[in-house]
């Protein structure tokens, strides 16, 4: 099944491994490969960018895409394993409580236990993977819808961070983390050392996702999670690692925050889940399950964050970057539908009959 | 079995008694801590009270849930709503009170269409999009009110009052939120819209192949939850007599949970109004009752998500036993099990 193209085309019959089916290869290389969903958010975060650089004053300062790559990278780091959750059809809705358990554990591990900081991002994490590792149990072993667990343990963790903290705040941090957390790869380049980590792990999600065995199981698992199961994937471990791998990160993502705003607060991160989960689904990723690539999500990200800061040059626009952000969501996600709607109109007039595209995949999620 | 005894083991094995005693249970230990929690005034005014907004958006959340989607918009739609009320006082101070509760029902309900409309018509599952509009509502709040809120000096006093008003000792938000579930509990129960919205959830693409107009119904599911939400806002204007732009932040998650506690399946079919009622009492109950019990109220959220998390694991747990039980009676233990859950049973290798 290595071969498979990785786009597609609507209802593709895919009888055996080597199948060339007309679907796929009725349009040149060229046309499948750009004329896609994830290249079309590419297109239009470099549109934007382009946009917001000529247009927006001060968007071109020296410390705009500094300050961008700082806000974004949280975000961008959970996206890496929630773009592999909702490819299987799942979701989690908890990683912004772990984000914020982690950074409360950092605060109170390092501040008040005297902890060095390294040991107490490892205990973090740890418990980031425990945490991951319950939602992953609940929902692939014991075999529990998972937006209502991770609703349940999105409450769950971020009452315990707030139960452990209260209101209050921990920053007493020593500068040399801090300043490591904002540190420049390359003093006077807008590129802060983050950026090098999330770069790492983009590539190790992509080998993972879509270079590896794994991630073929991850996308069957997406399309038919029976048929996966027969064809050799274990469904739940792998559903269970990957909810692992989120807790992990959304933990690494906290300690990051917490470094940051040299700030460890049981709220920290509220609401980011829906951040998370909104660019995921601007990158082009099914919420079905079973489509989706890693390079749209990164796109999406970057767009949302793109979009936001250059609204927020421009006082006006800054209560508006909301209803941005939410119609770009809607409209992704309407648009293949309508499209499909639109070219069946046409096909129907000149007597050929579509199959919709909408509904690929199965449908787990309400 | 008699049918008298039918509806008695029914009624003794359902979820909506399993919460219930739960409820009583917590305010029988408060009380017992600390007698004040129900019966000094101001007690016993909050035990009822407090709840009310969010019986209000779970029942609406419940008719959603049911036809197998979620809204989580609901709470910006409350907030906008609520702002929406203020500014139509400070233009129209004299409006009587009635059209206001009417304005806001029927924002609120415009606010659900358009989910309605891009769920039903877009094809895309109510998740994404009311994950959408949640943005795009609390977007349009923010825009619109800036850094100005509404102060109780904006709006009329005998509408501030009906936040505080009781008739009998119960409090009249409390009654426009009993009203509302006993309506919309009465119309799932019985009315022939109620029960296709259950048969909708069940198997949508049964509910297709049988004719019901499943467009309709899921899109009449959303205008209520949004209606619902609007009252909920005009509720909240007249509770706390100050809006700004954070009202209603994360109550969408809190009724999906009091839903999800009081029995109504995620997947839609399953649950009633009545059952996600007592759960949105229970949740706000235990915020009151944690401080008294000597546990700090920096724990209630950990609380509600153990709760949901124990609902979830006891409805597998229920319906797996009952799956076992059919199976048993239908003496032909050979057959796969029919599961209440609308992912395929995992064939054994």
């Amino acid at each position: 099944m290595s071969t498979r193209s990785t786009t597609p085309a609507a209802g593709a019959p895919l009888t055996s491994g080597e199948a060339r089916t007309y679907a796929a290869y009725s349009k040149p290389l060229w046309q499948r490969v750009l004329l896609t969903r994830e290249f079309a958010i590419i297109a239009a975060l470099v549109a934007v960018y382009a946009f917001s650089y000529v247009r927006v004053e001060n968007f071109d300062g020296p410390l705009t895409l500094y300050y961008l790559f700082l806000d974004v990278a949280p975000i961008l780091l959970i996206a890496l394993p929630m773009t592999m959750i909702i490819v299987t059809g799942e979701i989690d809705l908890s990683v912004a409580s772990v984000v914020g358990l982690s950074s409360v554990l950092v605060g109170i591990l390092h501040v008040d236990a005297g902890l060095s900081l390294p040991m107490a991002a490892l205990v973090a994490m740890t418990v980031g993977a425990v945490a991951g590792a319950v939602n992953g149990f609940l929902v692939a072993y014991v075999g529990l819808p998972s937006l209502a667990v991770t609703i349940g343990t999105l409450a769950l963790y971020r009452g315990i961070a707030v139960g452990l903290l209260g209101t209050e705040a921990k920053t007493d941090f020593p500068e040399k983390w801090t300043d490591l957390a904002k540190q420049r790869i390359v003093e006077g380049q807008p590129y802060p050392w983050i950026l090098l980590v999330v770069a790492v792990l983009a590539v190790v999600f992509a080998v993972l996702l879509h270079f590896s065995t794994f991630g073929r199981g991850v996308f069957e698992i997406g399309l038919n999670d029976e048929a996966a199961r027969f064809s050799g994937v274990d469904v739940a471990r792998t559903k269970l690692v990957l909810f692992v791998l989120a807790g992990t990160i959304s933990a690494f993502a906290g300690v990051y925050y917490t470094l940051r705003y040299g700030s460890a607060r049981g709220d920290n991160a509220t609401g980011m889940e829906l951040q998370v989960i909104a660019a995921v689904l601007l990158g082009g990723v099914s919420i079905f399950g079973g489509r989706g690539a890693l390079h749209g999500v990164l796109a999406g990200v970057l767009l949302i964050g793109v979009v936001t800061s250059a609204m927020r040059f421009n006082t006006d626009l800054v209560d508006k970057i909301q209803i941005v952000v939410g119609v770009l969501l809607v409209l992704s996600v309407v648009s293949p539908s309508f499209l499909s709607w639109a070219s069946g109109l046409i096909r129907g007039r000149t007597g050929l009959r579509s199959r919709s595209t909408a509904g690929t995949g199965k449908r787990s999620l309400p | 079995m008699s049918s008298a005894t039918r509806v008695l083991s029914h009624v003794v094995r359902s979820r909506e008694l399993a919460v219930a005693v739960v409820l009583v249970a917590l305010v029988v230990v408060t009380t017992l801590r600390n007698d004040n929690f129900l019966f000094s005034p101001d007690g016993w005014r909050n035990l009822l009270l407090n709840p009310s907004m969010l019986l209000i958006l779970a029942v609406g959340q419940t008719a959603v849930i049911i036809t197998r989607n979620v809204d989580l918009s609901v709470g910006s739609t409350l907030g906008l709503t609520a702002y929406a009320v203020g500014k139509l006082y400070t233009t129209y101070p004299d409006l009587p009170v009635v059209l206001v509760f009417l304005a806001g029902l029927v924002f609120g309900g415009l606010l659900g269409l358009v989910n309605g409309v891009l769920v039903t018509f877009g094809k895309v599952p109510a998740l994404v999009i009311t994950l959408g509009t949640l943005y795009i509502y609390r977007g349009i709040f923010l825009s619109w009110a800036g850094s100005d809120r509404i102060t109780a000096s904006d709006m009329p006093r005998d509408f501030l009052a009906l936040g505080t008003k009781q008739v009998l000792t119960i409090p009249v938000l409390t009654i426009i939120a009993l009203v509302v579930l006993a309506a919309v509990g009465y119309y799932l129960w019985t009315a022939r819209g109620g029960r296709e919205m259950y048969a909708i959830g069940s198997d949508p693409d049964a509910a297709v192949l049988y004719g019901l107009q499943t467009t309709k119904r899921v899109l009449s599911a959303f205008v209520l939850s949004g209606a619902l939400a609007g009252l909920a806002g005009v509720c909240y204007a007249a509770r706390y007599g100050s809006i700004s732009s954070g009202a209603g932040r994360d109550i969408e998650l809190q009724a999906v949970g009091a839903a999800v506690i009081g029995g109504v399946a995620i997947f839609g079919g399953v649950g009633t109004v009545w059952g996600a009622a007592i759960g949105a009492v229970l949740l706000t109950t235990i915020n009151s009752s944690l401080p008294i019990l000597g546990v700090s109220d920096f724990w209630q959220r950990a609380v509600v998500g153990a709760l949901i998390l124990a609902a979830v694991v006891l409805d597998r747990v229920l319906s797996a036993r009952q799956a076992k039980r059919l199976a048993a009676e239908r003496e032909a233990p050979t057959d796969p099990p029919p599961t209440a859950s609308p992912t395929r049973q995992e064939v054994p290798a």
